[in-house]
């Protein structure tokens, strides 16, 4: 009846740690392993320009939600001027304004990128779809007599080689990417300079088709760049989704790098009361814990399970969390080594505070500099039984000794330069006190082959301890995943019914089965 | 076609058997399933199932205080050492020791200590102190010093501070003279709901510094329960027949007074309420069979010492749906009990 009960509160806190963890690593992306680092762009738009005389206005189009990224960030460094934001078609649009300025004015634009290949973007309000419904189809433009001709045959000939917008519009760019143009390719590009130009042509000419289009301004990524500029794409709509060609060289996918800046006709920076502007980008990657990128993501999803993250709280305090988080793992391995194994120790939890302490002086010089007072303690302490002293001054004598002598192995380990002498100090004094009182008391009444055997059991369930504790992959679990601290609580519950025998208590009964 | 199918089926059958039998006993040969068919208890079952489950915490305090304890038997009128006095404060300890004298001999110990540590036996007096059983001796001051030691509650549970009993010594009954070292050999009892269990004799040695304590080097022999006479004997979990400092046969030992024992054991389940106790009885020479102590977290050694699981013992008495109130029955049911011995599953 108990069991049954056990088996069911075990479950359901199993079963609610498990889901919470399942949405926070699927939905949220929280990485499970703490090697996962996140490549994280940064760029930094430059605006400088003269103001004039008079109040000065500056409309600089930004991304908005950029296709296979996540914006992890955005600083605005922009000083005295008043900043206000809106969106227009598929941008968004900082607008700085400012009333009086005078000599050489900079604004920066920050931007943190992620790259987001869990395509988090689909449960975003999808901008391609949403506009989707606004592509229309463009009329046929009023070329010049002789252009219309010229497009006419160019367009005949590419339809006749094509099957879709796809395949057309990659024809018609093989075309005027040709090493030798034909004539009428070379007609329309005689008055062409640059880019935009071109890209602008080569959209009358697909209107001749009737194909939508728009031009886009894409940023290539790349760590280390300075100056860097935004070239000039080309979009069409193929009826589902818009597509994008590199003017150049025809090649229809957006390299892994590509940022699109903006898309459509609007300027990229418009300037109201200034001259002379000047915009640049610099790009840097770098690489950061995913986790801040979840958190944004859980933001931009409305999600409150970030809410109760222990990322959230200051630095201090989450490093205090991050130790004391691990204590439940050491005490469920104290109940398996206990339980189940059936190995004797020093007090119950005990070896979980060594554990603890050997945190900073590493395993080897932890067990060392442990063993070292240990010894000393209880030489000490059979003096002190010799003097018949009562039961808590001679604890508390102990427990003076205790200090003295680490005191002094600090400093003669200072003095020796072992750097590792001096983490002693954050051994729990009280604990080895307590440990040196009851291995004496051990030593005497059952002799010290059963101290001995109880004290290399501490120390062997702290150095396991220590290294389960210390282990990379359990932290960042724990810490990114606090509900599996109910797991632990289930798995723990579950043991507390389990009356089976004891690994050396098939040792103890062997005379039984012999 | 159909008979050629029948015989592959039957082939596949007999494998299935074969590899099934072959399985069953390689499991069977798995050191935890032949512990499980001796019904020997391992210690999670008896803390989970016997001990939580039997001994209700309020009751403890009467068995682990000792001094609750010979109270309570003495009220009803069991059998136990006469109880010489209790220190409850330091000041009151030079006056005792002064009057210690005049008894020549006696037993200190804690009333809450437990697996018979700070447990002082002196048997006489001379011009330099006290005799330990052991036969050293032990100074005035040494013996304010142990005191001292049990009230600042170095023995008890915890560090507690704590009471000590001085009480009569227990003069064994010489049928033990042989097989004992020292010290005062007891039998220990684990009963069930008022029925005794197992029963072991428990043989100081030497080593144990004359406390008949296992874990400190105490033989522990096992008893048949419906004889009283001495089964095989262990010591440090090893088998052994001879007693290591003495030379006798520790087998076949027709304990006295069986049935008073069995009388007396039983009785204490009635007196303290606690299901599943361990009670420890030795026999002195005058007055018979005396009870000493009860332990609500009994050992379990006692089934090494039996070559005998408890398990199926306490199985048979939980699957009783009533067990008898009158005390003679009880023991008579004891008699009854039937266990599984390593002796009859191998032999």
């Amino acid at each position: 009846m108990k069991d049954l009960h056990v088996k069911f509160l075990a479950l359901a806190l199993l079963l609610f740690a498990f889901s919470l963890m399942f949405y926070k690593a699927n939905t949220l992306g929280l990485p499970l392993f703490p090697s996962e680092e996140v490549e994280v762009w940064s760029v930094e738009a430059r605006v400088a320009f003269q103001p004039k005389e008079g109040p000065v206005k500056i409309r600089f189009a930004l991304p908005n939600q950029p296709e296979g990224f996540v914006i992890a960030d955005e600083n605005y460094v922009s000083g005295k001027y008043g900043l206000a934001f809106e969106t227009a078609d598929d941008n968004k649009i900082a607008e700085w304004a400012v009333r009086r300025a005078s000599g050489e004015q900079v604004l920066y634009y920050q931007l943190h990128l992620a790259r987001d290949d869990n395509q988090i973007s689909s449960l975003k309000p999808n901008i391609t779809s949403q506009h989707g419904q606004d592509v229309y189809f463009p009329d046929v433009p009023g070329y010049s007599e002789a252009t219309a001709t010229i497009v006419e045959a160019l367009l005949s000939e590419v339809r006749q080689k094509s099957a879709d917008i796809k395949t057309f519009t990659r024809e018609l760019l093989l075309r005027f990417n040709a090493d030798e143009p034909d004539e009428n390719v070379q007609v329309l590009l005689s008055n062409i300079k640059t880019d935009k130009a071109r890209v602008d042509m080569l959209r009358a000419v697909l209107a001749g088709a009737r194909i939508p289009s728009r031009i886009a301004h894409v940023l290539l990524l790349r760590d280390g760049l300075r100056h860097g500029k935004l070239e000039p794409w080309l979009q069409v709509h193929d009826g589902e989704q818009w597509l994008s060609f590199d003017p150049g060289n025809g090649i229809s996918k957006l390299p892994e790098n590509a940022l699109i800046w903006k898309v459509g006709e609007q300027p990229l920076l418009e300037m109201r009361g200034g001259k002379q502007a000047e915009l640049d980008f610099s790009i840097s990657r770098h690489t950061q814990e995913p986790i801040y990128l979840a958190e944004q993501r859980a933001r931009k999803l409305d999600s409150h399970a970030m809410e109760f993250s222990l990322y959230s709280l200051p630095i201090e305090t989450q490093n205090v969390y991050r130790i004391l988080l691990m204590v439940p793992l050491g005490a469920f391995l104290i109940v398996l080594l206990r339980n189940i194994i059936g190995i004797k120790s020093f007090g119950t939890f005990m070896p979980i505070l060594i554990a603890l302490a050997f945190r900073e002086t590493e395993l080897i010089w932890g067990i060392v500099l442990f063993s070292l007072i240990v010894a000393l303690g209880l030489a000490i302490r059979f003096y002190l039984e010799y003097l018949q002293l009562l039961l808590v001054p001679r604890l508390a004598a102990v427990l003076i000794i205790v200090i003295i002598l680490m005191t002094m192995m600090t400093i003669f380990s200072h003095k020796l330069g072992f750097s590792h002498g001096l983490s002693i100090a954050l051994f729990p004094m009280v604990i080895l006190a307590m440990t040196i009182e009851r291995m004496s008391l051990i030593w005497e009444e059952k002799g010290p082959s059963e101290a001995i055997t109880q004290g290399v059991g501490s120390l062997f369930v702290a150095a396991i301890g220590f290294l389960v504790m210390s282990n990379d992959l359990l932290n960042h679990m724990i810490f990114v995943f606090p509900e599996l601290l109910l797991v632990i609580l289930a798995l723990t519950l579950l043991l507390g019914r389990y009356t089976g025998y004891r690994l050396t208590e098939l040792w103890r009964f062997r005379e039984t089965l012999r | 076609m159909t008979t050629n199918k029948q015989d592959i089926g039957s082939i596949l059958q007999k494998q299935k058997a074969k590899w099934l039998k072959i399985a069953m006993g390689f499991d069977a040969k798995l050191p935890w399933r032949r512990l499980e068919k001796l019904g020997i208890l391992g210690m999670n079952k008896r803390n989970g199932d016997f001990i939580a489950k039997y001994n209700s915490r309020s009751k403890y305090p009467l068995v682990d205080d000792k001094v609750q304890t010979k109270r309570l038997a003495e009220q009803a009128g069991l059998a136990v050492p006469k109880l010489y006095g209790i220190v409850k404060i330091e000041k009151d300890i030079p006056p005792l020791v002064k009057q210690l004298e005049d008894y020549g001999d006696f037993v200190i110990k804690p009333a809450h200590g437990s697996g018979g540590e700070g447990i002082l036996v002196i048997t006489g007096t001379s011009q330099h102190g006290f005799r330990k059983s052991s036969g050293q001796i032990l100074s005035q001051d040494g013996l304010v010093h142990h005191i001292s030691n049990i009230l600042s509650g170095m023995y008890s549970l915890g560090g507690l501070p704590d009471v000590a009993l001085v009480e009569q010594r227990v003069r064994f009954d010489p049928v033990f003279a042989d097989i004992s070292y020292q010290g005062v050999p007891d039998i220990r009892t684990i009963v069930l709901k008022g029925v005794p269990v197992m029963s072991m004799l428990r043989l100081p040695t030497h080593e144990s510094d004359g406390k008949a304590n296992l874990h400190q080097g105490a033989i522990g022999v096992g008893i048949d329960l419906k004889t009283g006479k001495t089964l095989g004997g262990v010591m440090h979990e090893q088998f052994i027949t001879q007693h290591p400092d003495t030379g006798f046969s520790i087998t076949d030992v027709q304990i006295p007074n069986w049935d008073l024992i069995l009388d007396l054991t039983a009785q204490c389940y009635d007196l303290v309420g606690l299901g599943y106790i361990g009670v420890d009885i030795i026999l002195d020479q005058h007055h018979g069979p005396l009870m000493l102590e009860m332990n609500a977290r009994p050992g379990l050694s006692i089934q090494i010492a039996n070559q005998c699981g408890l398990l199926t013992r306490l199985n048979q008495i939980e699957a009783m749906t009533e067990l008898p109130k009158d005390v003679a029955q009880r023991i008579a049911l004891a008699k009854t009990l039937q266990g599984e011995t390593s002796n009859s599953l191998n032999g």
